[in-house]
C-alpha cells in the first residue's frame, strides 16, 4: 500500500508551483482565499498530504513531513505577498481616489476689515498708550462755551472765523475740533492729566481737499512741570514711531491758537518738502482758569493730529473723499 | 497778506535771497503761502512815445500809430486801443519781443497796412487790475527804456498767512518790523514828516462813543486837482498786494493802510452835512455801502454819522453817498482807533470782508493815526495838489489800551520752554521787539517788567513774552525730550471690554467697518425713524447732509445702496458712533454699534450651495458679539413693532431689563420705498451696554454620567421656542444641564398653526448617578407643565 500512502511530490510541487505563479496575479481577496482553500483548506491538496503523513514511518514522516512543510512555507509565503500587495494598491487606489485640489479656496465666511481710520487710530491709541495716555470721549453736538469761549476764543474773536462753524442755534453747534474734550476731561479732573480725544469733528466746508466730517486725536498732559520740550519731544518721538521712520524730521513752526501758548504748528519731513501735520502747544492760562485749574501750579501741553491726514500718508490714500463713500473696494484694502 | 517784495526792501533789506526771507518769516510764524513773480517773464518791450496816431483807412477802431521807441527812427504800428493818442508814453513791443503767453511779435500787415510791433495794455503784459487799453507811462519815463527795469518788474510778490494774533503785520511797516527784529537790523523806510496844516478848514466832530473809538483824527484837504490820476509807482504796489486802482485818494488811502498798517476813510467834504458824530447805530438805521448795499445798522455797531445819519459804518465801509467821487476837490480824511470789541464780528454780519475791518478786529497800533493821516497828507498834497487843514484829534486817554508791565519771571522761561535762556539773550530778543524791560530787582534774579509796544496788542502776559523768546531764538532751537513720570499700572477693568474687541468680532464675522457721514438726509430719517424730529443743522453743506442721523441705519443703508450702483451684491457692513436724538429733556448723543447684511450669506463659493442671508444668520453674529462679553444668555429677544422693521422677522433686545438695541429685517414697504433690490438685515445696540462682560466664575463639572432625552412636541405658533424653553428650565430641578431647541418641524402630521418642536434635555448631577425614576418623574412635571401652561402635547 506504499504507494497509496505516499505522497506524488513531483505532481504535489507541480500543482503548487503553477498555483503560486498565479497567486502572483491573483485579482483581488477572494481569488487570493481560493487559492488558500485549495491548498490549504479542509480538503486541500496539501492538508490532505499532510493528514496522510501519519500513516507513515517515522523516518518518512520525518523527510516527506519537512518537504510539505517546505511546500506549504513557500505557499503561505507568495499568498501573503500578494495579500500585501493587493492591499498596497488598494490603500493607493483609495488614495488616489480621495486626492483633492488642495488649490481651491478654504471654506467659510470670508474675514471682514476695519476701516483705515480706525487702523490709525488704534496705532496712535497703542503708541501713545505706552506712555499712559488715556482715551477720552466727548459730545459732538457741542455747546458754544466749551467749542470756544472756554478755549479763550471769545465771541466775535476772529479766531472763530476761521472755523467754518456748523451751527443749530445760536449756541448749539458741531464741535469744530477735539479740543472740548479738554476742557470736559479737566472740568472732571484735577491733574496730573495724560489724554487723548479722538473723535469726529466738523467743518462747514466741501471740497477736494476739505470735507465736512474728519477726525482728531488730540493729546493733552498737565502736570506740575510739562515743557516745550517735552510737547516737542513726544510729538516727535511719536511721529518716528508712527511712520516706523527714525529719520524723520519734525519742525515746530511758531503760530496761533488761541487755547496755547506759545503755539506751533509741527510740520514733518516728506518727499523732501515739509508737510503740515497738526497744531500744538502750551495750554494757555486762561484755559486753565476756565476749569479751575491753578496755572501757577500746573501747565501742560496739547496738540491736535488730523487722522485722515496721518492715514493717507501711511498708508499711500491719494484722495480724501475715499474716507468715506465706503466703497467696498477701497474698504477690503484694509484687512 | 499779499506784497511786493521790493516794498518791503525799501524799509529792511537783509542779506537774504527770497526763498531764505520767505523761510525767515515762516519760522516766525508768519507763513509763506506762495511766491510768485510780480510779472510773468517778457522781454523786447521799451518805453515809447506816440509821436502820431491817425485813423487807419480800413478799420474804424485801428489807429495807425508813429512811435519813437528810442532807437531814432520812428517805428510805424497799428494799434486797435481807444486810448492810443499823439504824446502818450506806453509799453511798446518791438519786433522780436516774447511776451507772456508764448507770443512772439513780427513784422504784421493789419488790414493793408504794415505794423513793426505792439503797443501794449497791462494785461499784455501779464500785469493784472488794470484798465483796459494801452497802460499809460508817467510823461517822465524815459523813452527807448526797458519796460521791465523801469516799471521794476522783477519783483516777488509774498503772501503770507497772517494769524489773527499778528494784526500788527498786516502791514509793510508791521513785517519790516518783525523782518528787522529777526535779523537784528534797523529799521529804515521813508521819513514820516508832519504836513503844516495850509489853512483853516476842520470839520466839526463829536465823539460820543469814546470806548469804541478813543482816538480820532480828521483833517480837511481842499482845492485838489480833479484831473489827477494815480501814479503808477502806487498803482503798481497796491495791485502787487492784490489791490484794484479805485480812486485817486481812495488808492493813497490804501496805499498807506498797506504801508503803515492804518486803515484810512475819506469822505467827500463837499457830500456831507454839517459836523460829524462817532457814535453807536440807532435802532432802524440804514446806510448804503460803497459796494450799493443797504445795510440794516444795529445798536452794537458803531456808525460816523452826519446830520443826515449814518455816512460810514467805522471801521468797515464807507457810506455811498458821502465818499469821493470823480471831480471831488475837497475831502475830510479820517484815520481813527476803533477798539477790536466794537468792530469784531460786524463785517461778517453783512457777508462783508473789508480790508479794514480785518485790521481793526485784529486790532491796530492806537498810536499810529496821527502818523497815518500825515503821511497821507503828504502823499495827497505832493501828487495831487491840495490844501490841508488842520488835523484835529480827539483822544480820550482813559479809553484807550492800557498797557501795565507784564512780569517776566526767569524761573517761569525755564519752566515753560524746558531750557534756560540767557539774561543777555531775553534783553536782546525783547528789545530788538521794541519791548522796554525793567529789572525787578537789581540783579535779575527775579527777572523782567516788560512794556510791549503799542502794536503788540496781542503781548498781554507773562506767556506771550515766553512765546516771544521761543519764536526769536527759533523753535528749532528748542530742545526735544521725553518728559519722565512715575510709573504706575492703570485699571483695567475686566468687566469691561474694549470696543475693539468687538469690532474684530465683526471682522471676523466677514462685516466691513464704514464711516459714513453724522449729517444725512432727512426725508430718509423720516422713513427709518418717524417717531423722532432730527436735530437740523442751520447751515448745512447741502440738503442731503442737513439731519443729525437719529439711526446708524441711515448711513448703512446709503453706504449699501452706494455699493449697489458700483456692481456689489453682497455687503456686511457695520459703523460705530453717536447718534443724535432729541428728548424733552435734551438731546442724547449715543454710542451705537450698528449692522447691516445683504444678499447671500456667504460669498459664492464652490464648496457649498448660496443661499440668501435669513434672521438667524443676523441672529448668530450678534449672540457671537454678545459672547464676547458672555451675554448671549443674559439679553432676551423680545418680539416688537419697529416702524422700520418687519413685523414678523424683527427683536428687540433686552439686556437685564434695559434696551440693548433692535434687530430685524427692513420692513417690506420700507425696501420698496428705498429702491431696495431685496432683503435688508440690519441691527443697532447701545455700545455701552453691549460693552459689559461677565468675568468668569468656575461652576463644579460633574463626574456622573450625562442622560439624554429628547421630546418631540406639538406646540401652537402663539408659542414661542423662547417661552417653551423658559417654561422647562422654570419646572427643572438642578440637574437639568441643558434644555435646546434642536429640530422645528411644520408639514405633513402637524395640524396647520402648530409645529413640531423638538427639544434636547441634558441630564446630569454633580452628586450621584440619575435613575431611571429621577428622569421619569422630571419628565413627567415638564410635559405637565407644558401642558397646563401652553396646551403642549407629545407629537405621537
Amino acid at each position: 500500500m506504499t504507494a497509496d500512502t505516499n505522497v506524488d511530490f513531483t505532481a504535489l510541487s507541480n500543482s503548487l508551483d503553477s498555483a503560486i505563479l498565479a497567486i502572483a496575479n491573483a485579482p483581488d481577496l477572494p481569488a487570493l482565499d481560493a487559492f488558500r482553500v485549495q491548498f490549504l483548506g479542509k480538503k486541500g491538496a496539501l492538508t490532505e498530504a499532510m493528514k496522510g503523513l501519519g500513516k507513515l514511518s517515522p523516518e518518512d514522516k520525518r523527510t516527506q513531513g519537512g518537504i510539505l512543510h517546505g511546500l506549504r512555507q513557500k505557499l503561505e509565503h507568495a499568498l501573503d505577498a500578494q495579500k500585501q500587495a493587493l492591499e498596497a494598491a488598494q490603500l493607493a487606489e483609495r488614495l488616489a481616489r480621495e486626492a483633492v485640489d488642495i488649490s481651491l479656496p478654504g471654506r467659510g465666511q470670508a474675514m471682514g476689515s476695519l476701516h483705515p481710520v480706525t487702523l490709525t487710530l488704534r496705532r496712535i491709541e497703542d503708541l501713545l498708550g505706552q506712555l499712559g495716555f488715556s482715551v477720552a470721549e466727548g459730545p459732538e453736538v457741542e455747546d458754544d462755551f466749551h467749542n470756544f469761549t472756554a478755549l479763550n476764543i471769545p465771541e466775535s474773536h476772529p479766531a472763530r472765523a476761521m472755523h467754518d462753524t456748523f451751527y443749530f442755534d445760536a449756541t448749539t453747534l458741531l464741535r469744530t475740533h477735539t479740543s472740548p474734550v479738554q476742557i470736559r476731561a479737566m472740568e472732571q479732573q484735577q491733574p496730573p492729566l495724560r489724554i487723548i480725544a479722538p473723535g469726529r469733528v466738523y467743518r462747514c466746508d466741501s471740497d477736494a481737499t476739505h470735507s465736512p466730517m474728519f477726525h482728531q486725536v488730540e493729546g493733552l498732559w498737565v502736570d506740575e512741570n510739562v515743557s516745550f520740550a517735552h510737547l516737542k519731544g513726544v510729538v516727535q518721538v511719536f511721529l518716528q514711531r508712527f511712520f516706523e521712520r527714525d529719520d524723520l524730521q519734525v519742525r515746530f513752526r511758531p503760530s496761533f491758537f488761541p487755547f496755547t501758548e506759545p503755539s506751533a504748528e509741527m510740520d514733518m519731513s516728506w518727499n523732501g518738502g515739509w508737510l503740515e501735520i497738526g497744531g500744538c502747544g502750551m495750554v494757555h492760562p486762561n484755559v486753565l482758569a476756565h476749569v479751575g485749574i491753578d496755572s501757577e501750579r500746573y501747565q501742560g501741553f496739547a496738540f491736535g493730529l488730523g487722522l485722515e491726514r496721518l492715514t493717507m500718508l501711511r498708508y499711500g490714500i491719494n484722495d480724501l473723499r475715499l474716507f468715506f463713500d465706503n466703497d467696498l473696494r477701497f474698504l477690503e484694502q484694509f484687512a | 497778506m499779499r506784497f511786493s517784495e521790493q516794498w518791503l526792501r525799501e524799509w529792511v533789506n537783509p542779506a537774504l535771497s527770497s526763498e531764505q526771507l520767505g523761510a525767515q518769516l515762516t519760522m516766525a510764524g508768519l507763513e509763506l503761502d506762495a511766491l510768485e513773480p510780480a510779472a510773468p517773464a517778457f522781454s523786447g518791450v521799451f518805453v515809447a512815445k506816440i509821436l502820431e496816431a491817425v485813423q487807419h483807412p480800413d478799420a474804424d477802431k485801428l489807429r495807425v500809430c508813429q512811435v519813437d521807441d528810442g532807437t531814432g527812427t520812428p517805428v510805424q504800428v497799428v494799434c486797435g486801443a481807444p486810448n492810443a493818442r499823439a504824446g502818450l508814453l506806453a509799453a511798446f513791443a518791438r519786433v522780436g519781443a516774447q511776451l507772456p503767453g508764448g507770443l512772439n511779435i513780427g513784422q504784421a500787415k493789419l488790414r493793408g497796412v504794415e505794423s513793426f510791433g505792439m503797443l501794449c495794455g497791462a494785461s499784455e503784459l501779464g500785469l493784472d487790475g488794470y484798465n483796459d487799453g494801452l497802460l499809460e507811462l508817467p510823461a517822465d519815463a524815459p523813452v527807448g527804456s526797458d519796460v521791465r527795469s523801469y516799471l521794476k518788474l522783477d519783483d516777488q510778490i509774498f503772501e503770507l498767512g497772517i494769524t489773527p494774533n499778528r494784526g500788527d503785520c498786516l502791514s509793510i511797516l508791521g513785517l519790516a518790523r518783525e523782518t528787522a527784529a529777526q535779523n537784528d537790523m534797523a529799521l529804515g523806510g521813508p521819513e514820516l514828516v508832519v504836513v503844516p496844516a495850509a489853512s483853516e478848514a476842520s470839520i466839526t466832530v463829536t465823539v460820543s462813543a469814546p470806548a469804541a473809538c478813543p482816538r480820532y483824527c480828521v483833517r480837511v484837504i481842499e482845492d485838489l486837482n480833479a484831473e489827477a490820476v494815480t501814479p503808477l509807482w502806487l498803482t503798481e504796489n497796491l495791485r502787487r498786494s492784490g489791490l484794484r486802482p479805485i480812486h485817486p485818494i481812495v488808492d493813497v488811502a490804501n496805499y498807506v493802510m498797506l504801508e503803515l498798517g492804518q486803515p484810512l476813510h475819506a469822505f467827500d467834504l463837499d457830500r456831507l452835512h454839517g459836523s460829524l458824530e462817532v457814535r453807536m447805530a440807532k435802532a432802524d438805521e440804514n446806510m448804503v455801502g460803497l459796494d450799493g448795499k443797504t445795510l440794516k445798522l444795529e445798536p452794537d455797531m458803531l456808525v460816523i454819522a452826519d446830520s443826515s445819519g449814518p455816512v460810514a459804518m467805522a471801521g468797515v465801509i464807507g457810506g455811498q453817498d458821502s465818499g469821493v467821487k470823480t471831480g471831488t476837490t475837497r475831502i475830510v480824511l479820517e484815520s481813527a482807533y476803533f477798539t477790536p470789541e466794537a468792530i469784531a464780528g460786524r463785517a461778517r454780519r453783512f457777508g462783508l470782508h473789508t480790508d479794514a475791518a480785518h485790521r481793526f478786529e485784529r486790532g491796530t497800533d492806537p498810536e499810529l493815526p496821527r502818523i497815518a493821516i500825515e503821511r497821507a497828507s503828504e502823499l495827497i498834497c505832493s501828487l495831487y495838489g491840495g490844501i490841508p487843514g488842520v488835523v484835529s484829534e480827539y483822544l480820550s486817554h482813559e479809553h484807550m489800551p492800557q498797557r501795565a508791565p507784564i512780569l517776566l519771571r526767569r524761573a517761569r522761561i525755564e519752566r515753560i520752554l524746558g531750557f534756560t535762556v540767557e539774561d543777555q539773550a531775553v534783553e536782546g530778543i525783547l528789545q530788538r521787539l521794541g519791548i522796554l524791560l525793567e529789572p525787578i530787582a537789581e540783579d535779575l534774579a527775579e527777572g523782567w517788567r516788560a512794556t510791549p509796544p503799542s502794536h503788540r496788542h496781542d503781548l498781554s502776559i507773562e506767556v506771550d513774552l515766553i512765546e516771544e523768546l521761543a519764536r526769536l531764538h527759533g523753535y528749532d532751537q528748542l530742545p526735544a525730550r521725553l518728559p519722565s513720570a512715575p510709573l504706575s499700572i492703570a485699571a483695567r477693568p475686566e468687566n469691561r471690554l474694549d470696543v475693539n474687541a468687538l469690532k474684530e468680532r465683526m471682522v471676523s464675522l466677514g462685516y466691513r467697518e464704514v464711516i459714513s457721514y453724522s449729517f444725512v438726509d432727512a426725508p430718509l430719517l423720516e422713513k427709518l425713524t418717524p417717531d423722532q424730529t432730527p436735530l437740523i443743522l442751520a447751515n448745512p453743506i447741502s440738503s442731503e447732509m442737513a439731519a443729525m442721523r437719529t439711526t446708524l441705519w441711515a448711513g448703512l443703508i446709503s453706504t449699501l445702496k452706494y455699493n449697489l450702483n458700483r456692481q456689489q451684491t453682497r455687503a456686511r457692513l457695520f459703523e460705530t458712533g453717536l447718534r443724535f436724538v432729541p428728548q424733552p429733556t435734551g438731546l442724547k448723543q449715543e454710542a451705537m454699534f450698528a449692522g447691516l447684511v445683504f444678499g447671500d450669506e456667504r460669498a459664492e463659493q464652490w464648496g457649498g450651495k448660496s443661499r440668501k442671508v435669513d434672521f438667524f444668520d443676523l441672529k448668530g453674529d450678534i449672540e457671537a458679539l454678545l459672547a464676547l462679553g458672555d451675554l448671549t444668555s443674559q439679553v432676551a429677544w423680545q418680539r416688537a413693532t419697529h416702524p422700520a422693521l418687519h413685523p414678523g422677522v424683527s427683536a428687540r433686545l433686552l439686556l437685564d431689563g434695559e434696551e440693548l438695541g433692535w434687530a430685524g429685517v427692513l420692513h417690506p414697504s420700507l425696501e420698496k420705498a428705498l429702491d431696495l433690490p431685496g432683503q435688508v438685515f440690519v441691527f443697532e445696540l447701545h455700545q455701552e451696554r453691549l460693552l459689559r462682560r461677565r468675568v468668569p466664575r468656575f461652576q463644579p463639572v460633574s463626574r456622573f454620567p450625562i442622560i439624554r432625552r429628547d421630546l418631540a412636541l406639538l406646540v401652537s405658533d402663539q408659542v414661542s421656542s423662547a417661552e417653551l424653553l423658559n417654561c422647562v428650565h422654570d419646572t427643572a430641578p438642578a440637574f437639568l444641564r441643558e434644555a435646546e431647541v434642536f429640530d422645528v418641524y411644520r408639514g405633513q402630521g402637524v395640524p396647520d398653526t402648530f409645529a413640531s418642536i423638538a427639544i434636547r434635555l441634558i441630564l446630569q448631577d454633580n452628586e450621584r448617578t440619575l435613575g431611571e425614576a429621577d428622569v421619569d418623574a422630571f419628565i413627567t412635571a415638564v410635559l405637565t407643565r407644558l401642558n397646563t401652561q401652553f396646551g403642549i402635547t407629545l407629537r405621537t
